[in-house]
């Protein structure tokens, strides 16, 4: 067992881990963060993206020990400070941009880690960026439509196509 | 001006707030105390005999609680199916047994041998490694047409051969016969449906519980129908009484149909659970679920379309083979027959339609209903062989499908369905409408300047859903009733809950079902909550499939919901000392009619819970009722789609450039998340269509057995948003349920298959690869490249 | 995964005395041995992640002119940084999706040698030198076959040098499902000739198609790529017969080269 230490939304953590321990694992199981899903086992469908460091990563793909000393951020942390939805959230929440909610944390955390690096991404960009991201459900085009109007840019209102 | 509040309105989903918080409880969130973690030794062969399974040094191993092979469950009951087909000779299916554990042969890769529980997942995949498995391969049966032959390997020994029923439907041989023979042009066409997985991106979970203090089971999965689960798996497999085993699906990230069906896992975990006297959880991983969740589709068929010299429709005629898989799963044999059959009239007024059905065993995963199950099927079979007979006879593809619909309702078609109202002219004028497609030459022209050929494929379809009368399903071989049931509990506050049989995976029903409710009383939203899936809350009901859960389950809820008004105007025409013949009920308000007396609906429900001033005599005290609702007919979405695709003729690979969807869905009670169910619906039609491919070799091993061989669709597949329209503004209401409303969930992924291949096979025409009738899904780069090649 | 114990040195030389031990693996960004490792198809006893050590990390300018990246730098860090080599970062920028290049590294994908990663058919195709903890290897005679490389075991790849080209471009065929090249092709051209490296196709792993080499370098356009190679030795799988892979290293090729800048 190794001792991990790491900055969870904000607040410091600590754990004893195996070293096979998955930062998924370690989320979900030590810190009963459930927010962080798995839906495959060969890293591409990015349900459990998590930004540690600020950069999104695939926490089924990295080990725990290996996010010692790190700033951890999962869907738990993304609201605002006072508990209301944040801009990428409430987008989201306006546009449908879900439907199972199995795909949408991974989905929120890709969506914030793609405006800070593009604040005002084309479509196109969008829809490249999800790459690493499948819904099932959404057909995407609902997503896509969230992420533009989370940028501030003008997307026609839902349901008055 | 759109409505913001009720029938009609699109308000923000209220189940959003947990999802994007992190904070939803599905399934693999549930941890019972004490719970050990069950993995399952699945079988690496396709066909075999178990001659011996030693778990001799695999018992001591750290952790192990307890190894469970068939032998443990001799005793029990097998996974039933849920539907018995009886064949054109009038025998019923063969049925073959599906222990939740193999017992003396395994018949298809993942197929569970041994399973082992332990304190620990990695010790119980470890212990499993120790176990010894004596298993003599036997030859694979996986091609269809293979197995179909008196000299082929048995999947069962005990059944006569590897056919499990051959099904004839609609009109008879001679008629049929005569209406091709008389026939001035015939189009035939052979394609492949192609088997694909459903893929929910919430793998499946279970977790089996046991009180021995009151002798109940629990059993929380990831199911859309707990009900269902409950009744299957409580009296066909362990045998356990309803009010001992309580089901609960709690939040459930998607089904599409994989989920409908009962699973050995669920069994297993649920014995085990007492056998061990520790609750156990199994949570698959996707490389699992590829092996064990219920495939879909997989139909090989030759279609036959007759016409007359001016084009009418004469006849259709259908053989299709239909994989069963290795096992019948719960509605597999309903799926290629009632839910395909049916269907295979269309929008035409086709005078004779005849579909035969072999449904065979195979060495392969179980195959059952996946999105839309058997209506893909028999529209990609017809849209196809008409698209083909228009190229054929040099006509508009649109103008044939034009001149044979159907245009008069009620329409009994010659497969034993009657349509209750359409109106098919009115989706294909607004899909041209919106396709814009006096542009089509003008875009094909700028593809080309960029080496690209352009196509365009249009295509109509009818479903049958609100799934479905228990008299005519009965008739048909349903074991079970189809209907659905609401209990709505009016509290003394005023505030509601609805208890509901159906089961939202995704559809929204936290949203939709209070604004019918709200819309009914009067009263605003927020008072109104939905309760489902957990069978100790929720009256019996049948769960969410079929498109089924507002047409049957919302219907339910507004049987119920009227009820409730019923009794409580008699509350306030007590209160009001007035006949409750003319009492009102407007704005939550309950008034005496012509006056300006009323009482709030909070005054009526709390005298409802403290009957001080009550006619007692008359009614009892308390507000809360249920109904249950079996629907008199199916319902009929119908629409017109439409897309135009790039093909790369270098590299084969195929773009979707626009695309439109024009659906008759009846009345819509929410737009925006209608919308967000067709879009999700051609994402998965786009899949079948261009990506998906689930794919087995000689040997019955799985090819695509993870997402680096099995395509899923990726935001970059789909259309972008300025060149894609979904429609649902042509409505014709269902006549014969309370809301008027059809069905939304399945069409997309119906109506779309045929509308993408008819496109490619347009765009190949269009650039002289005229060789090319049609390409089997899905239409990969190296499929549409050998198909340009001749290869 | 079966057990095993993590170790995070910071150093190379830590890192090279923990993979002394029996049945130690290096691991890089794990982007491909952690699911391998969930299979169960590898038990290590000790993982030595490198991740942790900084002076493998980082892109720069070589004073031969080459550009050097750290083994340990990860994709997205090279698509960012190495605007010196245009081809070579547009390679980096379209590896696997955003997550996976945040964490994906240069040196783990060159270890591995995937038959469909990007990262061999840049390296090969820009003649490149891997630089281990030992000693240097040239890319001709780095690649020995599908996942077999010059490393030996506990050798760590600490850096590699790019020769930066004139012009360049990669031209990567999806496969639709994995969204690994089923058929990648990279081109560099150099003052003394053409280099064309080719990923996904071969059985073999990358491989140099010399035949477009020679032809190219004497006529650097689209128009004088020759015949797709023969199909002999090419992969054949659910995505694509061993034919139409041939075919598509021709097509990718000559849009590599009509895309050099």
């Amino acid at each position: 067992m190794t001792k991990v230490t790491m900055t969870v939304n904000g607040k410091a953590v600590s754990g004893e881990v195996k070293g096979n321990t998955l930062l998924t694992e370690f989320l979900r199981e030590d810190l009963r963060l459930t927010g962080t899903h798995v839906g495959c086992d060969t890293s591409q469908c990015g349900a459990c993206v998590v930004h540690v460091n600020g950069e999104a990563v695939k926490s089924c793909t990295m080990f725990a020990a290996e996010a010692d000393g790190a700033e951890v951020k999962t869907v738990e942390g993304m609201a605002n400070a006072d508990g209301s939805l944040s801009v990428i959230q409430q987008a989201f929440q306006e546009y449908h941009g879900l439907q199972c909610g199995f795909c949408t944390p991974g989905m929120v955390m890709s969506a914030a880690a793609l405006l800070k690096d593009n604040p005002k991404p084309s479509e196109a960009e969008v829809r490249d960026y999800l790459e690493g991201n499948i819904c099932r459900c959404t057909g995407y085009h609902n997503i896509v439509r969230a992420i533009m109007a989370a940028s501030g840019q003008d997307v026609p209102a839902v349901a008055a196509e | 001006m759109p409505k913001d509040h009720g029938i009609g309105a699109s308000p923000k989903r209220r189940e959003d707030v947990r999802f994007l918080t992190g904070a939803g409880n599905y399934t693999d969130d549930i941890n019972v105390h004490g719970q050990a973690y069950v993995h399952f030794l699945r079988s690496d062969l396709a066909h075999g005999k178990i001659n011996n399974v030693d778990t001799s040094a695999a018992e001591g191993m750290p952790g192990v609680v307890r190894i469970f092979t068939g032998a443990d469950f001799e005793g029990v009951g097998g996974l039933p199916c849920g539907w018995q087909v009886t064949d054109k000779h009038g025998e019923v299916m063969k049925e073959p047994a599906h222990p939740v554990l193999a017992q003396g042969k395994v018949r298809h890769v993942g197929d569970p041998v041994a399973a082992v529980v332990a304190d620990s997942l990695e010790q119980a995949r470890t212990a499993a490694e120790a176990i010894v498995l004596d298993i003599e391969e036997l030859p694979a049966v996986v091609d269809m047409g293979k197995a179909l032959q008196s000299d082929s390997t048995k999947v069962h020994d005990d059944l006569s051969d590897n056919l499990c029923y051959d099904w004839q439907f609609g009109t008879d041989t001679e008629t049929t016969d005569a209406a091709f023979k008389g026939a001035a042009h015939v189009t035939t066409l052979e394609l492949v449906n192609n088997r694909l997985v459903a893929n929910p991106m919430e793998p499946r979970v279970a977790v089996g519980d046991y009180s021995r203090a009151n002798d109940e089971h629990t059993l929380y999965t990831t199911s859309q129908n707990p009900h269902v689960i409950r009744l299957l798996m409580g009296a066909f497999v362990l045998g356990i009484p309803e009010h001992k085993l309580r089901v609960v699906a709690p939040d459930v990230g998607g089904g599409f149909g994989t989920k409908i069906f009962h699973y050995a896992e669920e069994a297993f975990c649920t014995f085990a659970a007492k056998a061990c006297n520790r609750p156990v959880k199994w949570t698959s991983t996707r490389s699992e679920a590829f092996m064990s969740d219920a495939h879909g589709r997989d139909h090989v068929t030759k279609i036959e379309l007759a016409l007359d010299k001016d084009n009418n429709f004469l006849a259709v005629r259908t053989d299709t083979m239909a994989n069963m898989g290795a096992y019948l799963s719960t509605f597999s044999s309903s799926v290629p027959t009632w839910l395909h059959g049916t269907l295979m009239a269309g929008n035409y007024k086709t005078p004779a339609v005849q579909v035969n059905v072999k449904a065979v065993f195979t060495n392969t995963v179980p195959v059952d209903a996946y999105r839309g199950a058997g209506r893909p099927e028999a529209t990609f079979q017809l849209e196809r062989v008409i698209d083909m007979a228009a190229r054929e006879l040099g006509v508009d593809p649109i103008a044939l499908r034009r001149q044979n619909f159907i245009t008069q309702f009620p329409y009994a078609t010659p497969v034993a369905v009657e349509y209750d109202t359409g109106d098919y002219e009115a989706t294909m004028a607004k899909m041209e409408e919106l396709m814009d497609l006096g542009g089509f030459a003008a875009r094909r022209k700028a593809s080309e300047a960029n080496g690209k050929l352009r196509g365009l494929g249009i295509n109509c379809f009818i479903e049958a859903c609100g799934i479905a009368p228990s008299n005519l399903v009965g008739q048909l071989g349903a074991r079970a009733g189809l209907y659905d049931a609401a209990t709505v509990r009016v509290n003394a506050t005023g505030s509601i809950s609805v208890m509901v049989g159906a089961h939202s995976h995704g559809q929204g029903h936290e949203t939709v079902f209070p604004q019918v409710v709200a819309e009914m009383l009067g009263i605003d939203e927020g008072m109104i909550d939905i309760v489902h899936g957990d069978t100790s809350k929720i009256p019996f009901g049948m769960g969410t499939y079929g498109s089924r859960s507002l047409a049957v389950c919302g219907s339910a809820m507004v049987r119920a919901t009227e009820k409730i008004i019923n009794k409580a105007k008699k509350i306030a025409g007590h209160l009001l000392e007035a006949s409750d013949s003319d009492i009102e009920l407007k704005d939550g308000q309950f008034t005496v009619a012509g006056t300006d007396k009323s009482v709030a609906w909070g005054d009526v429900t709390l005298a409802a819970y403290v009957p001080h001033n009550y006619p007692l005599e008359d009614i009892e005290p308390g507000l809360e009722e249920t109904a249950f609702y079996d629907p008199a007919n199916f319902t009929y979405p119908a629409g017109a789609y439409a897309c135009e695709v790039e093909v790369d003729p270098d590299t084969g690979k195929v773009t979707i450039e626009k695309f439109v969807s024009a659906d008759d869905f009846g009345n819509v009670v929410n737009p925006m998340i209608v919308e967000g169910q067709v879009h999700g619906g051609i994402a998965q039609g786009i899949g079948q269509a261009l990506l998906e491919n689930c794919a087995y070799d000689e040997n019955g091993q799985l090819l695509s057995a993870s997402y680096m061989d099995y395509a899923m669709p990726r935001a970059d597949d789909i259309p972008h948003m300025a060149s894609y329209v979904v429609d649902h503004s042509c409505q014709t209401p269902c006549t014969h349920n309370p809301l008027g409303v059809k069905g939304c969930g399945e069409a997309g992924a119906i109506g779309s298959p045929p509308t993408v291949v008819n496109a490619v096979i347009d765009a190949l025409h269009s650039g002289g690869h005229t060789h090319v009738n049609h390409i089997d899904m899905p239409v990969s780069p190296s499929r549409v490249w050998a198909a340009i090649n001749g290869q | 995964m079966y057990s095993f114990d993590i170790q995070r040195p910071t150093s190379v030389a830590d890192a090279v005395a923990a993979l002394a031990t029996d049945e130690a693996l290096p691991l890089g960004g794990g982007q491909t041995l952690i699911p391998t490792l969930k299979q169960r198809l590898s038990a290590p006893s000790v993982l030595v992640s490198l991740s942790g050590i900084s002076e493998i990390k980082g892109v720069c300018t070589g004073d031969d002119g080459a550009l050097c990246i750290g083994g340990g730098t990860t994709h997205a860090t090279v698509a960012n940084e190495a605007s010196a080599y245009p081809g070579l970062a547009a390679l980096a920028g379209n590896i696997g999706d955003p997550a996976v290049r945040n964490r994906g590294t240069i040196g783990g994908s060159l270890a591995n040698n995937d038959p469909s990663a990007c990262y061999p058919a840049a390296a090969l195709g820009s003649g490149a030198t891997i630089v281990t903890n030992t000693r240097s290897i040239a890319a001709d005679d780095y690649f020995q076959g599908m996942f077999e490389t010059a490393l030996n075991e506990g050798e760590i790849i600490t850096e590699v040098r790019f020769p930066v080209p004139e012009k360049s471009a990669y031209m990567k065929f999806e496969q639709p499902a994995s969204r690994f090249a089923l058929v990648g092709v990279f081109v560099a051209k150099y003052a003394d000739g053409v280099r064309v490296a080719v990923t996904g196709a071969s059985e073999e792993g990358v491989f140099r198609w010399t035949e477009a080499e020679a032809a190219l370098s004497s006529n650097f356009s689209a128009d004088a790529v020759p015949a797709a190679p023969s199909g002999d030795g090419m992969i054949s799988d659910l995505h694509g017969s061993s034919a139409y892979r041939a075919h598509l290293v021709a097509v990718m090729t000559k849009r590599a080269v009509a895309a050099a800048s």
